[in-house]
């Protein structure tokens, strides 16, 4: 006798292609999947509670781990939204210096995505390629402030400290060598059988769906929408720069990666530019409600000594008010939602982050197709568990 | 401003019976109103030619411990076209903090709305699976409530 039933599968939360501790729960017809339910949480820390006792700088090592693949692009996304709230701006320097490293950033978070994605699918060289160079960015963010995931490099009001000596020139070096290493990825994966037998056509969004569904960042661009908040709605000093924004006509994930790619070689464009326009000057906004003054001052100034020190102890004094601040993080729009109750600390904090709205798109993606395919689309969404579940 | 405002004007004569307030802070626009016809307010807000806020991009709540209303609902909307961002604020009583769901006009409020409901312990009335999302199924209580220790219980 011929049994009917459909049959239930648990992907995860252990299993090395959810990328973390996503758990699927798969209805399955033989080899098509009838339904997946998405079961996240497994990793909630529930920074936005955190947040509610830290001041504002304390808040800040929490952001690096929101995505921790991109840690300087959440404490991008905290301190803009602390800085429109207090209503200032910071120097040109630091705007450059905070775009060379939002777009370093986003280099090596696409590299992570690039390397773990065609590992899922098979194509294991292509991971050992994208990890060598992802090793020089974070050799460089070590330069800049000695750590490489979490960098906690942004201020509010400005930056920990200048560039150090050398960092420019080897970031340079970088930004010049990396389109041609971008053709060894492509020579491996573009144009190969197996790699486009496994990705066109599947995980496809329409645009309609796109917009219904809340994607951001590549998916939504991969969907053929040209949406890029850096252009959008520009932040930093991102009209400075001259990029072009990818983007694909079957949002399907390989159109997703096309669209992944050639971020990449923008945001080295941009890098480069960034380098050459980089203006001379402060790093930090001169206003002594927000910025620390120099340490050498604090030693011989009883003013900047007492400055200092009601700044560590009571932190940043913010105006009553509330806004909502997104950026273009590698992932997509990364908003932070900040009501401010006019003291020292937030009095709420909403993340919002592109890796949880773009993870509910997964049943709409994976529904009536094949069980292999769940992994190719799980790839495609490029999450990190701490992103969607902070 | 004077463009941004009769988004604030147009909602006050079409919906004049749930229109409460319009706040602008830092070049953003609030706009408050009453819960009862949340989905008429918001299927116009992203179909009317003009406005087109067809992105809802967050949805959230903030819980005001001292002051009545207790809860605000809050939702981002996004226009690719205009290029804006949009507040819209919802008060809600302690008593029995509900709204009606908009799933059916944004299927992204899905994810938000069970988040909202696991940590604020707010009720969207007709969402297809109200469940906690982030939390245990058998946790009590809702952590973001300003009422929830963060250690010790």
């Amino acid at each position: 006798m011929v049994r009917q039933e459909t049959m239930y599968l648990n992907l995860g939360p252990q299993h090395p292609s959810t990328h973390g501790v996503l758990r699927v729960l798969l209805e399955l017809d033989g080899e098509v999947i009838v339904r997946a339910t998405p079961d996240i949480g497994y990793l909630h820390r529930g920074i936005e509670k955190l947040m509610e006792q830290k001041t504002y700088h304390q808040c800040l090592p929490l952001t690096d781990r929101i995505d921790y693949l991109a840690g300087s692009a959440n404490n991008l996304g905290f301190v803009l939204a602390v800085e429109k709230l207090l209503g200032i701006e910071v120097p040109k320097r630091a705007q450059y210096i905070r775009v060379i490293v939002a777009e370093f950033t986003r280099i090596s978070s696409h590299l992570f995505w690039l390397g773990t994605h065609a590992h899922d699918i098979g194509a294991m060289t292509p991971l050992f390629y994208a990890f060598r160079e992802r090793e020089q960015i974070m050799d460089l963010f070590e330069m800049i402030n000695g750590s490489r995931l979490f960098p906690n490099y942004l201020r509010i009001g400005g930056l920990a400290q200048d560039l150090p000596e050398g960092f420019l020139y080897k970031a340079r070096e970088f930004v010049d060598s990396f389109p041609e290493q971008i053709k060894d990825y492509e020579a491996l994966l573009t144009k190969n059988r197996i790699w486009i037998e496994r990705t066109k056509g599947v995980g496809v969004l329409t645009p309609e769906e796109a917009l219904d569904y809340g994607v951001s960042g590549p998916m939504i661009r991969g969907s053929g929408i040209e949406w890029d908040i850096r252009r959008a709605d520009p932040y930093l000093c991102y009209e400075d720069f001259d990029f072009e924004i990818p983007t694909g006509q079957n949002g399907d994930t390989y159109d997703r990666y096309l669209v992944r790619m050639e971020e990449m070689r923008q945001s080295a464009i941009i890098i480069k530019q960034a380098i050459e326009g980089l203006p001379d000057g402060d790093i930090n906004v001169e206003d002594p409600a927000v910025t620390l003054p120099p340490k050498e001052k604090v030693y011989t100034n009883i003013e900047a000594l007492i400055n200092h020190f009601l700044l560590i102890q009571k932190g940043i004094v913010v105006p009553e008010g509330e806004v909502y601040v997104h950026t273009e993080a590698p992932k997509g729009e990364l908003g932070f939602y900040i009501v401010s109750d006019g003291t020292t600390k937030p009095y709420r904090v909403k993340i919002r982050t592109p890796s949880f709205v773009n993870l509910q798109s997964l049943s709409k993606m994976a529904e009536g197709r094949l069980l292999s395919d769940l992994i190719a689309i799980i790839g495609t969404i490029d999450i990190v568990l701490a992103d969607v579940d902070r | 401003m004077a463009e941004t405002n009769s988004v604030a004007s147009r909602i006050k004569q079409i919906f004049p019976d749930v229109f409460l307030e319009y706040q602008s802070f830092r070049d953003q626009e609030t706009i408050i109103v009453k819960r009862d016809r949340i989905k008429e307010l918001m299927t116009f807000l992203r179909d009317e030619p003009g406005l087109e806020f067809r992105y809802l991009a967050d949805l959230t709540a903030v819980d005001y411990l001292q002051k009545r209303p207790r809860f605000m609902i809050v939702y981002h909307l996004y226009s690719h076209k205009e290029k804006r961002i949009l507040r819209i604020k919802v008060p809600l009583e302690e008593e029995d903090p509900y709204i009606d769901s908009v799933t059916s006009i944004w299927s992204t409020a899905n994810w938000h709305e069970r988040e909202c409901f696991d940590l604020f312990g707010i009720r969207f009335v007709g969402h297809p699976d109200l469940r906690r999302i982030l939390l245990p199924s058998d946790l009590e209580g809702h952590p973001l409530r300003k009422d929830y220790p963060v250690e010790g219980r």
